[in-house]
């Protein structure tokens, strides 16, 4: 099984780079426990190549910060969506996953994790408060990652 | 009273940008502008920070562009640990800088031309916007868009070696690079599996070219009067009048191709070009000094780039660039659609040299830094995917920067974007009972044409929020709206 964690935002604006936090420590424990099939990327945003990365996957799952009125962390399921945003610098999961299918017929089970995130400004350091989300979005993974054929059969969990 | 049409925000540009045409009563337009809307004071934000910290800083100007600002702040930074400008460095330092610059431009040129420019040629400007994006062309012309994606990947892959990594790469330090590219990091993109080798990225790219040639015989009176209007051209041109994407000397000529800034050094840029600030809009407007406001506004980006240079050192692009220059008696090219021609024959060079670079031993070399004598002072310039790019840094005897000035490529084109807008609105959309989605689109491909990076674009300090507002042919305030 081949399953691809690929994080995005910009690390030098403080919590916009939750996505990229989680890919680094999350990298170091899986290789640290031994797990194989697993691949990590991160980036500013997502872009048209990414639809080229997942095509070989059977799971791939996105983080990034959140804005959303979440309590710490939430994930959910990504549909093919061909809206295109008004900018390349925000290409969506749904749009990346809608460029495979159709590029590539192939159509991986993808998940977006939105960790919480606070503060926006030109600084590397999460906060307090977003550092305390990715360590409970990276211990609800941890466990996780161990089988990742339970999160093919992903249902939304309640938080 | 006055109509007012707004697009917003211009879709596929990088970043947020507003556009407002003014409408009287008779449907002529009175007003067109394209407004910034983005806010994002860079240049006093790394005041204070050690200088060595610039070239990965600037990076977070933008998340398309970033090699450029990393490579102009560290040429910058090269002038000020002495290191000098351009050939000062060590021949691997130089060499693998260019190789991820060229990377750079080859990806970000690919992905304009697949992904934001492409739906608007093959489906037409007035084509349904639910078909007229990059999923309509896979859907319908699966190969090109399969190429375009892959030509992105290899240039996100060659700035990756030479960076160091994807995000706030770090290859590009003052003086050099702290970084050489293995044998087995060459031979992946030398000899790569098809497509990821470079042979089959020159193939893809003169196919480019020859599409947009077969293109525009189909389409000519579309491609060569759309938004065409005459203008100086500025770029960077190496010193013995060559293209040079990387490094040389500020060259400007007319709209008849005369010569009006000589070749000169970019650390004496404030010589000759200075910026205005106008009240409507947060992204300034550069102007050649001896020309004035007026009349010294003039165009950066690929269109002047091939206008500028005297010939382009590579082959297959020399072949291109002949013809491209053929077409206007060797004048310059004042047609705006007439950039994506320019667009991808770059995009043609960035590869060729990108192969020529991969095949030179100096890559594999060690010896990568070099120092001189401190100053406090430095200029780094470069020809960004979109334009001349300059970086201009003071410090301070605490290695602290204390003052930078950016002029970023969208703004030196912010005045061409704007005559480019009202070039449209005047053809296409005055006198008009009904305004369509596809003149609004027009409006849109106008600016397109130039590659915005609205984003990068902004960093006019002391502002506060863009608001809108709406006059009437008696300058009556009838509505107002913040951004």
């Amino acid at each position: 099984m081949k399953v691809l964690l690929y994080g995005y935002g910009n690390p030098g604006r403080q919590d916009d780079g939750l996505g990229n936090k989680f890919i680094n420590r999350m990298q170091k424990w899986v290789n640290k426990e031994g797990l194989e099939g697993f691949e990590f990327d991160s980036n500013y945003q997502l872009n048209i190549e990414d639809a080229d990365a997942i095509s070989d996957k059977d799971l791939v799952i996105f983080i990034d910060a959140s804005k959303e009125d979440i309590q710490d962390f939430c994930i959910s399921k990504v549909t093919e969506s061909s809206k295109m945003s008004f900018t390349t610098h925000s290409a969506s999961p749904g749009y990346i996953l809608d460029l495979c299918k159709k590029l590539y017929d192939k159509s991986p089970v993808t998940l977006l994790l939105h960790i919480k995130g606070y503060e926006w400004n030109f600084k590397e350091e999460l906060t307090k408060k977003a550092e305390e989300n990715l360590e409970k979005a990276i211990n609800y993974f941890k466990e996780k990652l161990i089988n990742p054929i339970s999160l093919i059969q992903f249902e939304i969990p309640e938080f | 009273m006055t109509k007012k049409i707004t697009i917003e925000p211009v879709t596929r540009v990088e970043g947020h940008g507003k556009v407002t045409i003014h409408l009287d009563d008779n449907g002529n337009v009175v007003q067109s502008r394209l407004h910034i809307v983005e806010f994002r004071g860079f240049e006093r934000f790394v005041q204070g920070r050690p200088y060595w910290e610039a070239p990965v800083l600037v990076q977070r100007l933008c998340g398309i562009c970033p090699v450029s600002h990393h490579l102009a702040a560290a040429k910058a930074m090269d002038v000020i640990v002495g290191a000098g400008t351009g050939d000062g460095l060590t021949p691997t330092g130089e060499k693998m800088r260019r190789l991820m610059h060229y990377g750079q431009i080859f990806q970000s040129h690919a992905l304009h031309f697949f992904h934001l420019a492409s739906p608007d040629l093959l489906f037409g400007i007035d084509a349904d916007p639910a078909i007229r994006n990059i999923i309509g062309v896979a859907m319908k012309f699966k190969d090109i868009a399969v190429q375009g994606v892959m030509m992105r990947k290899f240039g996100q892959e060659i700035i990756e070696v030479t960076a160091g990594k994807k995000i706030h790469g770090t290859g590009a330090i003052p003086g050099g690079i702290n970084k050489n590219l293995s044998i087995e990091e060459r031979n992946r993109f030398l000899y790569g599996p098809d497509p990821m080798n470079i042979d089959k990225m020159i193939s893809w790219s003169l196919d480019a070219v020859n599409f947009f040639k077969d293109y525009h015989k189909k389409h000519r009176e579309l491609i060569d009067t759309f938004a065409a209007f005459p203008s100086s051209h500025l770029s960077l041109v190496r010193k013995d009048g060559a293209m040079d994407l990387y490094d040389g000397v500020i060259r400007a000529v007319d709209a008849e191709g005369k010569k009006i800034l000589h070749d000169v050094d970019p650390q004496d840029y404030l010589k000759y070009i200075a910026e205005e600030v106008r009240n409507w809009s947060y992204m300034k407007f550069p102007y050649l000094i001896e020309y004035g406001k007026k009349d010294g506004w003039y165009r950066v980006g690929p269109l002047a780039r091939l206008n500028t240079a005297d010939f382009i050192p590579s082959p297959l692009a020399q072949k291109e660039f002949e013809e491209f220059k053929a077409y206007t008696n060797g004048k310059p090219n004042n047609m705006s659609m007439h950039m994506h021609w320019a667009r991808l024959i770059e995009t043609l060079h960035a590869a060729e040299m990108m192969k020529e670079l991969l095949n030179d031993p100096d890559l594999q070399k060690d010896d990568l830094v070099v120092k001189g004598t401190r100053v406090n002072e430095g200029v780094g310039m470069l020809e960004a995917p979109r334009g001349t790019l300059f970086h201009h840094y003071r410090i301070n005897e605490n290695d602290q920067i204390t003052m930078a000035n950016l002029i970023v490529s969208t703004t030196n084109n912010n005045e061409p974007m704007n005559i480019a807008v009202r070039c449209v609105a005047d053809s296409m959309i005055a006198g008009q009972k009904e305004i369509t989605e596809g003149m609004l689109n027009a409006v849109e491909v106008a600016i397109r044409a130039y590659d915005p990076c609205l984003s990068c674009a902004t960093h006019a300090l002391g502002k506060m929020p863009l608001e809108v507002s709406l006059y009437d042919s008696k300058n009556n305030l009838i509505d107002k709206k913040r951004t």
